[in-house]
């Protein structure tokens, strides 16, 4: 059963419509990539399955317990690192994991242990009796997801978990949520970034104007939409011509063979291989000296779903 | 994926089963603890903010008695002694307004949020924030009674009713702590709290009995300044502090505060229950 369930969620503020019909499933252990540009609704799906913001209509739940009818059993459950650090500036890392033990009712002592676990995990130890406020951005982006792990959530939410960071932070992140998610917590992150959900997700949903668009891995979504890009170098240009027509039964419909040089690039199908190129042009007396299948980044997944740029 | 990862198997999240964590009004209490525990433990960290609030009323302390002090005079008062009193009140129930920026502080910055995804008692993060504040406000009320003791004032009506009309009055600022929540999880940032939470008092604490008897004033405005319930508490606690009969302004005053404490917490526990923000 899935562990994280949205059907049909719908919420409008004001003229913006957020949510407009959002389904998501998640199963247990699995890491669901939601992905979209800023404003496409990945935060308030997440604040809705999260008990904190009401639909206007639609179903979620988590772990089978509705998030409307029965917000408190939901929230027993879930571990939630939101878009900015929530954290309190004011109190040490430290302080900050115990409350966070303490509210889940652990007793003193056990949430003492559980902060100090966590802030070995994530590298913390040295800046655990300082305030919070004088911590750089990974850090405080570190302490926030520490917080949200406190209780051993069964599933959880990472809100664009590396949004605002520097590159190195950001490997540093992926590489603590990598670790994370590779012992089986279930967990739903948004992200803007293609790399990020093509790194860190099992699956991936992409989101546009409050609804999902697609969704598959990242191989499924790369296959269904083509865009496989076959680059074929030849030692002799003079064979070109000759190639041209071998290779264009190949060419995916609506577009064509680039030549630059001795070079030839061409969009083909996900099914096309290596092999079965350089068979093709061996046969045909033009043999290749190097053929390569790049598949299509992520971005030019989205273009082709959505029809604009992600612009980060 | 090779770099900073730890080797800390012991402290990874191992997901658990779920579980229901126990819940009622125990937890409730104790919740509400903890949250003020997390606004009270800082506040010996901060004392530039616990001395500059202290500062001014110790300004007015000092303005009134001395600047404004010669030329007023209040029938029947030393006005020290009249004058004092008001003082603490007004302070107090500015103090008041610490708990909306505070709500509006912690909303803006998504802690909020966090805490609201906890399986806590959702009303406890209000409570939490409330009673912290009044121990703020008892801490800046015993620099007060340090000072005004230096400048002469003195527990006319002796210890007892000292203490009740300081009770009074911090039980007073409490509920008035109730209207700031409101405000404060009402409003959309720190700066519109800044002055949402004060612009208010200002009126409220002049027009009234706290600086000068309320008969030299004009009759519309007598009207308003003796109908207002900061006049009737501080009447109150003047006349404990003082030794004389409060009359009637006790129990009013209480009921005052019982009666805004219990709307006000209703109101402002809806309305953050409510409250969606993006």
């Amino acid at each position: 059963m899935a562990l994280i369930e949205a059907i049909g969620l719908t919420k409008r503020f004001g003229d913006t419509q957020a949510l407009n019909g959002l389904n998501l499933s998640v199963d247990a252990g699995e890491v669901l990539a939601v992905l979209g540009p800023n404003g496409a609704g990945k935060t308030t799906a997440v604040r809705v399955l999260t008990t904190l913001v009401r639909p206007d209509a639609g179903t979620a739940t988590i772990d089978g317990i509705d998030v409307l009818a029965d917000p408190g059993r939901v929230r027993s459950r879930i571990g939630l690192t939101g878009q900015y650090a929530a954290v309190d500036e004011r109190l040490t890392a430290r302080e900050n994991l115990e409350l966070v033990g303490r509210f889940f009712r652990m007793p003193a002592a056990q949430a003492r242990i559980r902060a100090g676990e966590l802030l070995a995990t994530f590298d913390l130890d040295e800046a655990a009796d300082r305030a919070v406020k004088g911590f750089s951005g990974g850090m405080r982006r570190r302490i926030d997801i520490a917080m949200s792990l406190v209780a051993r959530p069964q599933v959880l939410f990472l809100d664009e978990p590396t949004t605002g960071l520097d590159p190195t932070s950001r490997l540093v992140m992926w590489d603590l949520i990598h670790d994370l998610v590779t012992q089986g917590t279930t967990t739903l992150l948004t992200t803007q970034y293609l790399d990020e959900a093509d790194v860190l997700a099992n699956r991936i949903s992409v989101v546009d104007h409050g609804r999902v668009i697609a969704e598959g891995t990242s191989a499924e979504l790369k296959a269904k939409l083509g865009g496989y890009v076959a680059t074929i170098v030849f030692a002799d240009a003079t064979v070109i011509d000759g190639a041209r027509a071998t290779l264009a039964p190949l060419v995916s419909a609506g577009s064509s063979i680039e030549v630059h040089a001795s070079t030839v690039t061409l969009s083909v199908t996900a099914t096309t291989t290596t092999p079965q190129i350089t068979r093709l042009l061996d046969g045909a007396g033009s043999a290749p000296l190097d053929v390569r299948i790049e598949p299509p980044t992520l971005d030019d997944v989205f273009f082709a779903l959505t029809g604009h740029r992600d612009e980060s | 994926m090779t770099t900073a990862t730890s080797t800390n198997t012991a402290a990874r999240a191992t997901p658990t089963t779920g579980y229901d964590l126990p819940h009622g009004l125990v937890w409730a209490a104790r919740d509400a603890w903890n949250e003020a525990g997390r606004h009270m433990r800082v506040i010996p960290r901060n004392m530039d903010l616990l001395i500059f609030s202290t500062l001014q009323p110790i300004m007015f302390v000092l303005l009134f008695k001395y600047v404004f002090g010669g030329s007023i005079s209040i029938p029947g008062y030393d006005y020290t002694q009249y004058l004092l009193p008001g003082i603490f009140a007004q302070t107090v129930v500015f103090g008041s307004s610490f708990t909306a920026i505070g709500l509006a502080e912690d909303m803006q910055k998504g802690f909020v949020d966090r805490l609201r995804s906890l399986p806590i008692s959702q009303p406890a993060i209000l409570i939490g924030r409330t009673v912290s504040d009044t121990m703020r406000n008892t801490l800046t009320f015993v620099v007060m009674l340090a000072v005004a003791f230096l400048i002469g004032f003195r527990f006319d009506g002796g210890l007892v009713r000292g203490v009740l009309a300081t009770l009074l009055l911090l039980f007073f600022a409490y509920s008035f702590s109730w209207i700031q929540a409101l405000i404060g999880v009402s409003v959309g940032s720190v700066e519109a709290a800044n002055s949402a939470s004060f612009v208010w008092m200002f009126p409220m604490t002049f027009l009234s009995s706290a600086f000068v008897d309320t008969r030299s004033m004009p009759t519309a405005l007598r009207v308003i300044a003796d109908w207002n319930p900061f006049t009737i508490a501080t009447n109150a606690s003047r006349a404990l502090y003082n030794g004389r009969n409060p009359g009637d302004t006790v129990w009013q005053a209480l009921l005052w505060a019982a009666g805004l404490t219990i709307v006000f917490s209703v109101l402002a526990t809806s309305r953050f229950r409510t409250r969606v923000n993006r």
